[in-house]
């Protein structure tokens, strides 16, 4: 930590790193909104969005569909973007504090494979009962059972890695890898077992998509999500404290089991309500948090935040990338988060391999 | 050694039956069928009384035909007429295939549709000694009737065969009589399934997009080769009149109209939302006259379509004349 070696310029250019973070979220969004297969005058757009929080302005005439298309299409997928980016870099930057390695991400602990394997589980077993259920459940069935499957797999991990109250991180590293690989054997199973139709619903899901964005699916899943950004920040002096070591961390004052407990079942709830709401999307917990590092310093307080804004506006770039290049089909948003994101993150490595031994 | 003789025994055997002259083997007690499959392969088939059928549409024309006793196992795909696959066992789903599995119940053919998988155990079966016959698969009037006739002739049986193809290409004809009273084209959109996102759409080159050729309706999707997920808005754009959906009905389909990216389109507007039997619709065997004049009467309501003749075949009682 040099928190006293250089206060004000470091502080500063990590400030003004926040507010870029800002700006590109607000640019992601608004390019989210004016952007698609569908083509939309910018200004068109606007007046929309004004006139639908009650501004009236002399505008021109627009059409039904135009805002249906807005309105109803593009700002629950750019709300859901921004939401889905947030929580799994938030997430990400949580899990790498905790774990004190930059390449945790929420996958660790059980997030991804738990909602896969339960997402895989109702494609398979439960959608075709489903069909003959009332609609909503048939809407809500899988983001659910992804969401439960996420919670449960975290719980189970942070049973078997918790012993006499102390929870070894070590431990639950180990017991995420078992825990994945059972769980890719579970769904190999059922995807043995899936039909043609099945397999490709699950096979893209798994990759991603913001497609399935609604109003009601906003809902259900922003009150996990703004479990975990509100969390985050109250937990910044306890990640700060544990990059020098879990004693360091305890000698300063911080209840380190406690910040543990605390990260573990926000992560859990805010990034498995994303992938439960869009799928399994990779890269972004890893790259955005590793980046910003690079930008604004470790420095938890100003970091995930930043996090947070940044891994919205990115989610939001992908998806624009992923419903426009083929239009009218659709891309898998994991695809485009991982091609973006992979040659990036071998960029960084690179890089401060040769800051580290250069 | 015994594998090489054996091998080499059948070998002269494949040459005897090639090159003798055809009247010498019809005298023969069993008169081979010799015939080009659709992966280019030369095959003589001697005995038709065990048949491996994999693929649905094969098993309905094989019931067709009235030779469903010599049906010794079926596919999961065979779904019609139901009895198959509750009569006879079931060697899996047809791209899921396993050699032993297929082999296992002794059959004297194998008959299965083109695209039948995984390669490696076609593969295999290929190179087994039970005659294993790929069916060239057709999504039109012509490519139906063809392979109606093909398994007709696998199976010796050409007579019958002429016969089912000519029925099944009387009622193509009658579907075509009534495209032609078709003025306006109306464009429909094909949802495989909602998946967990944005809709599982069936663009060009789908049996989903033969079957509209079929039925007289536009593809609204003809821009995406394959079933592949389409963005919400581009489906509002294209404006289908109607959606048809694999399916049998239920609240499960009706909640797809509710969906923003369905809720403006002309079809959501109006409530037409066809849920078809995806065996019916795309299984290109001999009901699909009928399955497509359903789909063109659930979309040209106005035109009064009259029904095709009902056939033994149409029925799920499904034994043939």
């Amino acid at each position: 930590m040099e928190a006293g070696a250089g206060p004000t310029a470091r502080e500063r250019r990590a400030r003004l790193g926040l507010l870029a973070c800002a700006a590109l979220a607000f640019a992601a969004a608004l390019a989210s909104l004016a952007i698609g297969p569908v083509t939309i005058p910018v200004e068109h757009v606007l007046t929309i969005l004004w006139r639908a929080v009650g501004g009236s302005v002399a505008g021109p005439e627009i059409g039904l569909r135009e805002s249906v298309v807005v309105l109803d299409i593009r700002l629950p997928r750019t709300l859901l973007g921004l939401m889905v980016g947030a929580a799994t870099a938030t997430a990400g930057a949580m899990m790498q504090g905790i774990f004190r390695n930059p390449l945790a991400d929420p996958g660790l602990i059980g997030v991804s494979s738990g909602a896969a394997l339960a997402a895989v589980l109702w494609i398979v077993l439960a959608a075709p009962l489903a069909a003959a259920l009332p609609a909503a459940i048939g809407e809500f069935g899988l983001p659910a059972s992804a969401f439960a499957g996420a919670l449960m797999v975290t719980m189970v991990l942070h049973v078997v890695a918790t012993r006499d109250g102390r929870t070894s991180v070590a431990t639950l590293l180990f017991a995420g890898i078992a825990f994945g690989a059972m769980a890719g054997a579970g769904t190999g199973i059922l995807v043995f077992m899936a039909s043609d139709q099945q397999l490709r619903d699950l096979t893209f899901w798994t990759m991603g998509s913001l497609g399935g964005a609604t109003w009601a699916k906003i809902a259900a899943a922003a009150p996990f999500v703004l479990v975990l950004l509100a969390l985050a920040p109250l937990l910044a002096r306890a990640f700060d404290a544990l990059a020098l070591g879990e004693a360091a961390a305890f000698h300063v004052g911080i209840d380190v089991e406690r910040a543990k407990r605390l990260a573990i079942a926000g992560v859990a709830a805010g990034a498995g309500a994303a992938v439960a709401a869009a799928g399994v999307i990779g890269f972004v917990g890893l790259v955005v948090p590793h980046l910003l590092r690079l930008l604004i310093g470790p420095g938890h307080r100003l970091l995930l935040p930043a996090s947070a804004l940044a891994g919205g506006a990115l989610l939001l770039g992908a998806d624009l990338v992923a419903r426009t290049i083929a239009a009218p089909a659709e891309l898998p948003l994991g695809i485009v988060t991982a091609a973006i994101g992979a040659p990036f993150f071998l960029w960084l490595l690179l890089r401060r391999r040769a800051e580290l031994f250069g | 050694m015994a594998n090489t003789i054996y091998n080499s025994l059948k070998l002269v055997f494949l040459l005897c039956v090639t090159i003798l002259p055809h009247e010498y083997i019809r005298a023969a007690e069993v008169a081979p069928v010799e015939m080009v499959d659709s992966a280019g392969r030369h095959i003589a088939v001697k005995d038709t009384s065990r048949v491996v059928a994999i693929g649905g549409s094969i098993t309905e024309i094989l019931y067709a035909l009235g030779l469903e006793d010599r049906i010794v196992a079926v596919d999961t795909t065979s779904v019609f007429p139901p009895q198959a696959l509750k009569d006879k066992p079931d060697v899996g789903y047809m791209r899921a295939l396993s050699a032993e599995g297929v082999l296992a119940l002794g059959p004297s053919l194998v008959l299965a549709m083109e695209g039948s998988g995984p390669p490696t155990t076609i593969n295999v079966l290929q190179q087994a000694s039970v005659p294993f016959v790929s069916v060239p698969e057709g999504h039109d009037a012509a490519g139906v009737v063809a392979k109606i006739r093909f398994v007709a002739h696998a199976m010796g049986v050409d007579e019958k065969g002429d016969a089912l193809a000519r029925a099944v290409a009387e009622d193509f004809a009658a579907l075509a009589a009534m495209r032609e009273r078709i003025e306006q084209p109306r464009g429909a959109l094909f949802v495989m399934s909602m998946g967990g996102g944005s809709p599982m759409v069936g663009g060009q080159g789908t049996g989903a997009d033969a079957a509209f050729k079929l039925a007289g309706v536009t593809n609204v999707m003809s821009a995406i080769t394959g079933y592949k997920p389409a963005v919400g808005e581009a489906v509002l754009a294209v404006e289908p009149y109607a959606i048809v959906k694999m399916g049998r009905g239920g609240s499960a389909d009706d909640a797809i109209l509710q969906l923003p990216a369905f809720a403006m389109t002309p079809a959501a507007r109006d409530k037409r939302l066809i849920p078809i039997d995806g065996a019916y619709l795309l299984g290109f065997g001999p009901r699909t006259p009928q399955a497509a004049r359903d789909l063109a009467a659930a979309i040209y309501p106005e035109l009064d379509l009259p029904k095709l003749p009902e056939r033994p075949w149409t029925k799920a009682q499904g034994a043939a004349p």
